[in-house]
């Protein structure tokens, strides 16, 4: 096999590109349908909707309530998993009723939201933060609970106070395990910004590409899942490039780049 | 030139007497009756077969678990807890040095909290145990970049930066290959010397044991008992080469190795 074709990621965009040309070519050739346009209908529709600010407007719509919902979680689901992970106590008070609550879909908790805050940009917002919290929880008691006696025992010695081993040891050592549930957590609240957009909402691009659909543009229903394509790998390679920053050492400790 | 430790100092620096520890999971006794005292300003090793419960004590000497029984006074006060005068250096050099900090901020943990001084004279005092320890020039390095020695330096470094009095260590060479841990078995001896430390050295090489110390205690096992111990009186500064070829070493070696045989303790110890 030849060298650039088993080492790059060339072969891999190259396939990307040739998927796109089996879809002009069938929209255009085979398949009359007003369901499948050709590619370059759907591009021309979304350099349409991007150049006149229509695109950009749902786009930082979603963006804005998801990283809203996100943020929150990450927050409460650190902190409350950093003490969970830390004190006995704490964990056998919540872990049976976290066991207990997890395994229902974020997207379940949709129908009573709308119950008790409405269908506004509020609702959306928890919605994405009860769905991206758990993982994220889940993920930093663990990180706490399997941290090795010998590092806190290492800052018992020192003399280091709870907040200070908090600081130094809990919090970087758990780091690598919290970023993981973090990530995880990420791809959901898009995934729960989108839905609640759907269903409840007049903007956003869970907005846009139902909208579009329901009044049968389909170009722009196909521009909106392009946009999503490109803001979910985006959002995506920004997280990893700052968790191969974060924690480096991780990665250089335990061998894996 | 230090000869044997009962010729200096008063032998109640460091004072172990009954002390028990039972596991209340299995109900099975790991130090049954231990009782020493060590001199300040001595080099002590603790040598025994694996699950002597060598490390149990260590921890309970240094405050991190509580005995079931008996009292360990350190200084004339009882220790109950971590304390400033002592640090505790442990095996796992991979777990105990943090891999998410530099050499610096590692050997930095040791003091920070501790000292009320500028943050730029405690860097100061930092870079220069790491110096003294061979590592000058690592300073921003971070421990992954390190050897497995090298890492066991900045530990020791750690340790001296808080200046304590006592140094309890938990086999911490054992996992080094022989080469390093020669070289860190002599650069320990320096240190000791130079800040008149009190040393307490765990481990079940009994070379290593002889080799560093002024005294050897030796442990039973299941459950541990101080099963006897020696003086070795060779003179410092020793020399890898010279000191393990001293027929006093050799003489003691035989006798510590006989008398382990007779213990029944010999086929669980490396006698390397």
């Amino acid at each position: 096999m030849k060298r650039w074709l088993r080492d790059t990621r060339l072969a891999g965009v190259v396939l990307i590109l040739v998927l796109l040309g089996v879809w002009q070519y069938s929209a255009v050739y085979v398949v009359h349908t007003a369901s499948w346009p050709p590619v370059t209908r759907v591009w021309a529709a979304w350099v349409e909707n991007v150049a006149d600010g229509t695109l950009l407007g749902h786009l930082w719509a979603t963006c804005w309530r998801q990283m809203l919902g996100y943020a929150i979680a990450s927050v409460l689901g650190v902190s409350l998993g950093l003490l969970m992970g830390y004190y006995r106590f704490l964990y056998n008070l919540f872990e049976p009723l976290v066991e207990v609550v997890r395994p229902i879909p974020g997207a379940a908790y949709l129908p009573v939201l709308v119950l008790f805050v409405g269908i506004g940009h509020e609702m959306k917002v928890i919605l994405i933060l009860v769905a991206a919290f758990f993982p994220i929880l889940l993920n930093t008691y663990g990180g706490v609970r399997s941290i090795d006696v010998v590092q806190l025992d290492t800052a018992r010695t020192f003399g280091l106070t709870t907040l200070q081993t908090f600081r130094e040891v809990i919090l970087p050592a758990a780091s690598p395990q919290i970023l993981t549930g973090m990530r995880i957590s990420l791809a959901i609240s898009l995934i729960l910004a989108i839905l609640g957009e759907m269903i409840v909402s007049n903007d956003g691009l869970g907005y846009y590409t139902i909208l579009a659909q329901r009044t049968f543009r389909v170009p722009e229903m196909y521009a909106g899942l392009f946009m999503l394509a490109i803001f979910g790998y985006l959002l995506n390679r920004l997280f990893l490039l700052a968790e191969s920053r974060l924690i480096r050492w991780h990665h250089e400790t335990s061998g894996r780049r | 030139m230090r000869m044997t430790p009962t010729t200096e100092g008063s032998r109640r620096y460091l004072v172990v007497e009954d002390l028990e520890k039972r596991f209340a999971a299995h109900g099975r006794s790991a130090l049954d009756g231990i009782s020493f005292s060590v001199a300040r300003g001595s080099f002590l090793s603790v040598i025994g077969p694996s699950g002597c419960g060598k490390s149990t004590l260590l921890s309970i000497l240094a405050g991190l678990s509580l005995p079931s029984g008996g009292t360990v006074m350190l200084d004339d006060a009882p220790v109950t807890g971590p304390r400033r005068d002592m640090v505790y250096v442990f095996q796992q050099y991979g777990k105990s040095i943090f891999p998410w900090k530099t050499v610096l901020d590692n050997v930095l943990l040791g003091i920070k909290y501790r000292s009320r001084d500028p943050r730029r004279e405690l860097v100061e005092r930092c870079r220069a145990h790491l110096a003294l320890v061979g590592l000058g020039d690592y300073a921003h390095y971070y421990p992954y970049q390190l050897s497995g020695g090298m890492q066991q330096r900045v530990a020791i470094a750690r340790a001296l930066v808080c200046r304590p009095d006592l140094l309890l260590m938990d086999e911490p060479f054992s996992a080094l290959d022989a080469m390093t841990r020669a070289e860190l078995q002599d650069l320990l001896l320096r240190i000791w010397e130079e800040f008149r430390l009190t040393i307490l050295f765990v481990t079940h090489d009994l070379d290593e044991a002889l080799y560093l110390a002024q005294h050897v205690i030796l442990l039973s096992a299941g459950p541990g008992r101080v099963a006897g111990g020696l003086d070795v009186p060779l003179a410092y500064p020793r020399n890898q080469v010279e000191t393990r070829s001293d027929p006093v070493y050799l003489g003691l070696r035989a006798r510590l190795y006989r008398f382990m045989v007779e213990q029944g303790l010999a086929g669980r110890t490396e006698p390397s």
